[in-house]
């Protein structure tokens, strides 16, 4: 198949599945889900075939589609994917049939519910895809209305404010990412490389980063108002306070895809256009981000473990999570006096470990919330003082949902110890104190999960309301659970064949062209200074 | 010359021309005495007046949009042939720009332009008249004379070239709104609104008309492409300073004039009027307001401002002041606008404080466009700034005109506007499921997100005022505010929003249910919304804004 086509039919098939959705009859709600569900399928199938169109040991960018769209503005449908997008793109199609599946669960107003998600899905593999600056915020954005209804409409029962504050808190960010937008597509008008072009082609843009062709003061601004933009999405701390509220008051598979994918989407916009693009403010700002994301691991930590309400421990599990993909892309550490990358390799194992640990918290992360949906689906409650003794009534489950929390917990042979371990060990060359902390985040992780485990799964009896309703999980809940507990295993054990060997190529190109653009811009500071002096 | 030679001049070359390019206007007359005629010999029973009005527009939009293909194409394009040749379009008349009328008005596309928008608009808004049957059967003549007759005067604000015309055309689409406003007869709350805009309107013409009377005893003529000229012929040396005479009776002159002018546009603080009027005045005719009246004003308004420019540093820094001055005015109309929105409850005033917030948006445009043109003078960073406003406005059109025709047919509805009476709309029948989502599409636009045409808008506005930026830092100032503002905005929109879509109905048992043809109207007006937002259309309306504008800077 055509790049184009194929592209196209993954971004837009949901969208088409929304669209023929509207035709259903109103009562034949099953043969909706059902149809849905296909759908999700349908798109996750593809993007399995585009993997096997992929060659993986290539660093570039693949399977490229560049059509205008809005000419006068050089505004392209530039699509395409590279080792970094690739696994992403995977992952997102994964979570969202698996949370198509746990949607069963839904029970209102259930065409309105598949239409969103399924809009929203378009949204995120679009994110995942674009290679114009242009077109990326466009599909940013498109995943806010959706998500806004998807929390308030079928939320719990504080999904209006949950709702609306996450909603002021992305389009805060949006708004700092357009004026960075701005000040990048005047500033490559400057540059030689387009002649004189302004231009929104985020491969360019790389390009002029790298030729030093940004000036260090463009870059730190640009760079500062891109991250913050990407911050409030990853969360980092300080703009994480929405997170925990919108985790909690959303419905269990839209706190799947919440986990599961949209905190991807700050890492990835990091990684794809705020560092690419600006390293000389990367660099700038290196190790501000890399004590931000030790201080999210232990704030993040620390505050899990304060919770009673079982889905907003999970939720801060997710901010101590993420702070270890901040870490694993900052520590980038450079000589003073040349501007030259001190030990590269280790700094591309932080992004390889960052990345991993995206991917690897994508399946845990999911699979935590799935596990507690299930029990809420169950006995109505969160609370998880009132838990206990579950592995007594519901074993089978019981088991899997151990598996995902030790996943979470970064157990070897799970898919949350990769990263966790590639991200610890390349700090220690960035700075051994912040990697001491880091890895003291650990201590805390396991110290919360392992609590969480004990309160609600081991103990001697249940202690909450409803103990009748704790009937063991039908099947499709065991389905999804065993995809996520599969995956979990695979991952653990397989890192290199299930991640590391894709993205290894394009993250070595991509430090490359950042140490270079930092060389670059450096250089010509040093030049300055020393014209200066005479 | 002498006067023989003048009135041939006048009777020979330039009125057969002002004819050719005035048809569509003088069809609109014509159009306004058959209203009355209609209805004089009582022939409004079976042929109501409203397809009077309906078809009258439509032939006089016939002859803008041809007017426009003529001078796209130079008249060369071969299936318009015929329709050329019936509006007897030539290439000394309509092909050739310039002032016409002896200089009273000019003629370029950028006019032509705005035109067409201004004549499609009101074809649209004479639809959701017919739909929504507000004016009634004996009412009509009246109501579509006012219609037309304030169209007419924003038609002629396209393309101003003289003071007095500026001033001619102001009121002239001023003075029938104000009886439109207070149209429903026996609501107190309407004839309230309209005596409060009549009021306020006069006394602001009264300071527009000093204003003018400032300008051209200073600058001793009333012609636009004279202004800038004179003022640096009289400064001549003397650099701009508060203490010169000629320079503070310029500015003041200038203040007054755009007095008038912000007042049209309902920008703080002359903007008291448009809350009262829009709550007071039926849905159909506040959306008209919105939109037409603020389209005619901006092209007025550019018009006017681009008659200050020159390379005599003094004329440059009257264009920074100019477009400081219209930079402060957007800061504090959007920031204004939006707050005040916050705590209405009635729909029609929150979409008044919205339009007060909008035209801060759109004004930052012109501000950056002046202070563009006063340090580098690139003409074209300039032309972009005006083709992101046309962009804009063009935007603007189809989104207010969606919320306003949805405000009317609900209120055919449930006889309320009220936001509570929103709650659990979209649980009503198909059609009102249709409609709840084209409102959703033409708020969340307002807001400005993607993929809708208001983020585009948007974008290309707030990218002038990114590169304005680079000549004075204020501009910079301006963009963080209206960044803000949208997450402001996003606020009261989505408070709308949430009553439809996420609360309950208040009486489950009564839905609202609408006819089919309603639901086709809506929709067929929210479809640019959606065609401008993410398809190659965008492409096609930028690049013929980007070929408007740069006619009017002569690129």
């Amino acid at each position: 198949m055509e790049p184009f086509a194929l592209l196209s039919l993954i971004i837009f098939l949901p969208t088409l599945g929304a669209i023929g959705l509207t035709v259903f009859d109103k009562k034949a709600e099953e043969s909706m889900r059902m149809f849905a569900l296909a759908i999700t399928a349908a798109t996750f199938g593809l993007t399995l075939f585009l993997l096997g169109q992929f060659d993986i040991a290539q660093g570039g960018m693949q399977l490229q589609v560049n059509i205008p769209w809005v000419p006068t503005w050089n505004i392209n449908y530039q699509l395409g994917v590279d080792g970094i997008s690739m696994p992403l793109v995977l992952l997102t199609s994964l979570i969202s049939m698996l949370g198509m599946m746990a949607s069963w669960s839904i029970k209102e107003k259930v065409r309105g519910y598949l239409i969103l998600f399924l809009l929203l899905e378009t949204g995120m593999l679009g994110v995942f895809m674009s290679l114009d600056f242009f077109l990326f915020y466009v599909f940013w954005e498109v995943m806010l209305l959706p998500m806004y209804f998807l929390i308030g409409v079928w939320g719990g029962p504080r999904r209006e404010y949950a709702a609306i504050k996450f909603f002021l808190y992305t389009l805060a960010g949006s708004v700092l990412m357009l004026i960075a937008m701005l000040m990048l597509y005047f500033g490559s008008g400057e540059s030689t490389l387009t002649g004189g072009q302004n231009i929104f082609d985020l491969l360019k843009l790389g390009e002029i980063a790298k030729a030093g062709e940004f000036s260090s003061g463009t870059q730190v601004v640009a760079f500062i108002l891109l991250f913050i933009g990407f911050a409030i999405k990853l969360p980092a701390f300080p703009f994480h306070t929405w997170l925990p509220d919108a985790h909690v008051e959303a419905p269990t598979p839209i706190s799947m895809i919440l986990a599961g994918v949209l905190l991807k989407m700050g890492g990835y916009g990091i990684i794809r256009i705020a560092m690419p693009i600006c390293p000389y403010g990367a660099q700038y700002a290196a190790y501000a981000l890399v004590a931000l994301g030790v201080f999210s691991i232990i704030y993040g930590a620390f505050a899990a473990m304060a919770q009673t309400d079982f889905k907003r421990l999970v939720a801060y599990s997710s901010v101590s999570h993420m702070g270890y993909v901040l870490i694993g892309m900052a520590v980038w550490k450079i000589n003073e006096a040349t501007g030259a990358t001190v030990n590269p390799n280790h700094w591309q194992m932080g992004m390889a470990g960052a990345m991993f640990q995206m991917l690897g918290h994508g399946i845990s992360s999911a699979g935590m919330f799935f596990m507690v949906g299930v029990l809420y689906d169950r006995v109505h409650h969160r609370d998880l003082n009132k838990f206990g003794g579950i592995m007594q009534k519901m074993p089978f489950y019981s088991g899997l949902a151990v598996v995902i929390f030790f996943a979470g917990l970064g157990l070897p042979g799970l898919c949350g110890f990769i990263g966790e371990v590639f991200v610890v060990l390349s700090t220690w060359n960035f700075s051994p104190l912040l990697a001491v902390i880091a890895a003291s985040g650990v201590i805390l992780t396991a110290g919360y999960i392992l609590w969480t485990i004990q309160r609600v799964y081991l103990g001697p009896e249940y202690k909450g309301p409803h103990p009748e309703d704790l009937t063991p999980i039908n099947g499709r809940e065991t389905a999804i659970a065993l995809v996520l507990v599969v995956f979990a295993v695979l991952m653990g054990v397989f890192p290199y064949q299930m991640g590391l060997k894709m993205m290894t190529p394009s993250i070595e190109n991509l430090t490359q062209s950042m140490s270079t653009g930092y060389e670059t811009v450096h250089e010509a500071g040093s030049e300055i200074i020393s014209m200066s002096q005479p | 010359m002498s006067v023989p030679d003048l009135l041939n001049h006048v009777l020979h070359t330039d009125l057969p021309r002002s004819v050719q390019i005035f048809a569509p206007e003088l069809v609109l007359c014509g159009t306004i005495i058959a209203l009355l005629l209609v209805r004089m010999f009582d022939a409004h029973r079976w042929f109501p007046t409203s397809w009077v009005a309906l078809l009258g527009t439509l032939a006089a939009f016939v002859g803008v949009f041809a007017q426009f293909m003529y001078m796209k194409t130079g008249g060369e394009h071969e299936s318009l042939k015929g329709m050329f040749h019936f509006w007897g379009l030539t290439a000394d008349g309509v092909g050739t720009s310039g002032p016409y009328f002896t200089g009273l008005l000019t003629h370029d596309s950028f006019g032509v332009f705005f035109r067409i928008g201004l004549l499609l608009f009101l074809i649209l808004i004479e639809a959701l008249t017919i739909l929504t049957g507000i004016p009634d059967q004996d009412d009509g003549q009246d109501f579509y004379t006012l219609l037309i007759g304030s169209t007419l005067g924003m038609l002629m604000a396209c393309g101003v070239n003289n003071l007095l015309m500026l001033f001619v055309a102001i009121e002239m689409m001023s003075v029938p709104s104000y009886v439109m406003v207070g149209f429903l007869k026996g609501r107190k709350l309407s004839s309230e609104a309209a005596f409060k805009y009549v009021v306020y309107g006069a006394g602001i013409a009264g300071v527009m008309l000093y204003g003018v009377s400032l300008l051209s005893g200073v600058l001793g003529t009333l012609a636009f492409p004279e202004l800038g000229s004179r003022f640096a012929l009289l400064m001549g040396d003397s650099a701009f300073s508060l203490s010169n005479p000629t320079a503070v009776a310029t500015i003041l002159g200038i203040m007054l004039v755009l007095v008038g002018v912000a007042f049209k546009l309902s920008l703080v603080p002359f903007h008291f009027w448009c809350p009262d009027a829009f709550e007071g005045a039926s849905a159909e005719v506040a959306g008209f307001l919105s939109v037409a009246s603020k389209a005619g004003a901006f092209a007025l308004l550019i018009r006017f401002a681009l008659a200050f420019q020159g390379t005599s540093p003094a004329v440059q820094t009257l264009c920074l002041v100019f477009g400081l001055a219209l930079g402060v005015v957007s800061c504090l109309s959007m920031t204004f606008g939006n707050l005040a929105a916050y705590t209405q409850t009635n729909l029609k005033r929150l979409l008044a404080y919205s339009t007060i917030a909008h035209a801060g948006y759109m004004v930052m445009a012109v501000a950056a466009m002046m202070v563009i043109l006063s340090g580098s003078g690139d003409r074209n960073m300039a032309a972009a700034c005006v083709s992101g406003l046309i962009y804009y406005i063009a935007v603007y059109l189809f989104m207010n005109l969606t919320a306003f025709a949805v405000v009317a047919f609900i209120r055919n509805e449930t006889f309320r506007e009220d936001i509570e009476s929103y709650n659990g709309l979209a649980t009503g029948g198909a059609v009102t499921k249709i409609i709840s989502v084209c409102l959703l599409i033409a708020f969340v636009s307002l807001v400005g997100l993607p993929p809708l045409a208001g983020f585009f808008g948007k974008f290309a506005i707030f990218s002038s005022a990114f590169r304005a930026g680079s000549v004075h830092w204020f501009l910079w100032v301006v963009l963080g505010l209206g960044g803000l503002n949208t997450v402001f905005s996003l606020f009261y929109y989505l408070r709308v929003l949430r009553a439809v879509f996420i609360l309950p109905p208040a009486d489950e048992t009564k839905t609202v249910e609408l006819p089919s043809m309603v639901g086709a109207y809506v929709v067929l007006i929210t479809l640019p919304i959606l065609a401008l937002g993410m398809t190659s259309f965008m492409g096609d309306l930028d690049a013929t804004a980007v070929d408007v504008a740069r006619q009017l800077f002569h690129i």
